[in-house]
């Protein structure tokens, strides 16, 4: 049950993710974004983090996505036009992209015993157990993370005030 | 006692079929009542002909709906303009499978009045209500029409503001349960009836205010309709909406309603506890009765918050946009901020920490 359902959202994922790269449409890309978080989320949940699976819904399917579509409904966006691509992408990407997953691999392969097992669908990681983790051994960390979104906010204010 | 999957499978598509066609139903329902109910308000009879007092009347609209020509605009974007109302009602229906009917009665170790039991019940609900925005924003933005456009837009804003008030008047409720699961949260208020419910035992009337009207913020409906008002926008976002699609919409916002209310009534209102606790356990007894009196109790709070929604419908005038705006951010989100405060502070003070 857990295996067919990883194999059904990987799958939607990906295919989220190439369609949003080959998508002309803006809105479309955006849509396919959504899919790609949405399933994310899934495959989260399967791991059991509960929590991790509703915010990501509720902030990043939810509430960022929101906005993305928003911008491109005003700007009204129309079809991107396609180029021929920088020669250098041509030359460089395909290689480039070959030896970083090579390298990607050997590490994992190599190292494959130092790594802790997390198995689908093995435990759930409760939103108590979360919260009292994050406000006990992990309070400064969480703490100086939320200061610097509070910046990143204020650093947003300061920019699209008018002055008078 | 081990349930087999084909056992639990069974159970769950039966309950499925049972809630939604329930559902639909009391969608059918909500639109008679509200018709009946501003009719009354405004001094005149309502839906009368069809039926006696008018009963057969949404049995009529749907057919009426169904056989009308499904006109499809010529410069719409189709995909998304198709998409748009299934998304709209079918995250309304989703929402429907967390929320809790009645007590804990197990058949064959399946939970008989509750979709599916799951620990982050309340987020589920909050996430898909989240995901319903782009029905709206989809719909308004492929139907190219600048009053569609204008609709979402005002509609994608507006859901998105207020959802942060919804989300921040919950937790107060969330730290009295210490649970998100809908369950925890109504056994907590089902020890001595009225008094131990969130709303008068547990102080939390004025989470349970900013609850309220960021919810019918949330489902679009007055005093916050701004995304179909009339006299601006003609009818919004659904403006170039016809038939089936059309009615999807509308189903959809009265099935958010209808979640809306429930999740009213589970939060703040004891959900299928009896308001007298336990004091007439004895009076109706038997298993039957024990099953059906929590879901009587459920279903007359859904009711009642039915029928406000219908009552300020009928009574309020709408908001102006920079009001409706600055009523979320200014006034609801920071309040809600003080109860979180308030409340945990209370918490800490008074109650024991385990």
């Amino acid at each position: 049950m857990h295996l067919a359902l990883f194999f059904i959202f990987g799958a939607l994922c990906l295919a989220g993710a190439l369609n949003l790269l080959l998508q002309r449409h803006p809105i479309n890309s955006a849509l396919s974004l959504i899919v790609v978080m949405s399933s994310l989320a899934v495959l989260y949940l399967l791991l059991g983090a509960e929590f991790l699976a509703a915010a990501q819904v509720i902030v990043y399917s939810g509430a960022i996505m929101v906005l993305f579509t928003f911008v491109i409904m005003l700007l009204n966006a129309g079809k991107e036009e396609r180029t021929r691509g920088s020669k250098l992408a041509y030359i460089a990407g395909f290689p480039g992209a070959a030896a970083l997953l090579s390298l990607l691999t050997f590490m994992f392969l190599s190292h494959q015993g130092e790594f802790a097992r997390a198995r689908i669908g093995e435990y759930v990681v409760t939103t108590s157990e979360l919260s009292r983790m994050l406000f006990t051994d992990l309070l400064l960390p969480f703490e100086v993370t939320s200061v610097l979104i509070l910046i990143a906010i204020l650093g947003a204010v300061a920019l699209a005030r008018k002055e008078h | 006692m081990e349930t087999s999957l084909l056992v639990f499978l069974l159970i769950s598509l039966a309950k499925v079929i049972v809630v939604v066609v329930i559902l639909l139903m009391a969608v059918a329902y909500t639109v008679l009542l509200e018709r009946k109910l501003v009719g009354r308000i405004q001094n005149r009879w309502g839906p009368s002909r069809v039926g006696p007092f008018g009963l057969l009347q949404p049995l009529v609209d749907g057919a009426k709906l169904f056989l009308k020509e499904d006109m499809m605009p010529t410069a719409v974007y189709r995909p998304l303009y198709i998409l748009a109302p299934m998304i709209a009602l079918g995250c309304a229906l989703t929402s429907i499978a967390v929320i809790p009917f009645g007590a804990d009665i197990r058949w064959h170790g399946v939970q008989l009045f509750e979709i599916a039991d799951v620990n982050i019940g309340l987020l589920i609900v909050l996430g898909v209500t989240s995901i319903g925005v782009y029905g709206i924003a989809l719909s308004g933005w492929s139907s190219n029409n600048k009053y569609s456009l204008l609709g979402a837009l005002r509609a994608s804003a507006q859901v998105v503001s207020y959802e942060l008030a919804l989300g921040l008047s919950l937790i107060g409720v969330v730290m009295r349960a210490s649970s998100l699961r809908l369950r925890d949260i109504v056994n907590v208020q089902g020890t001595h009836g009225l008094i131990s419910w969130n709303f008068f035992g547990g102080f939390q009337f004025v989470a349970f205010f900013i609850y309220l009207m960021a919810a019918y913020a949330e489902t679009n409906r007055s005093p916050f309709d701004l995304p179909e008002a009339e006299s601006e926008l003609t009818a919004g976002y659904h403006t170039e909406y016809s038939s089936m699609k059309f009615a999807m919409f509308f189903m959809a916002e009265y099935a958010n309603m209808i979640t809306v209310s429930c999740v009213a009534t589970l939060l703040f209102f004891g959900g299928w506890t009896s308001p007298f606790g336990h004091l007439f356990d004895g009076v109706i007894g038997g298993t039957v009765a024990n099953a059906l009196l929590p879901i009587f109790w459920f279903v007359a709070k859904v009711f009642g918050f039915l029928f406000l929604y219908i009552w300020v419908r009928g009574t309020l005038p709408r908001f102006r946009y920079d009001q409706l705006m600055g009523f979320g951010w200014k006034f609801l989100v920071p309040v809600a901020i003080a109860n979180i405060v308030v409340t945990s502070f209370c918490m800490g003070l008074w109650l024991p920490v385990h």
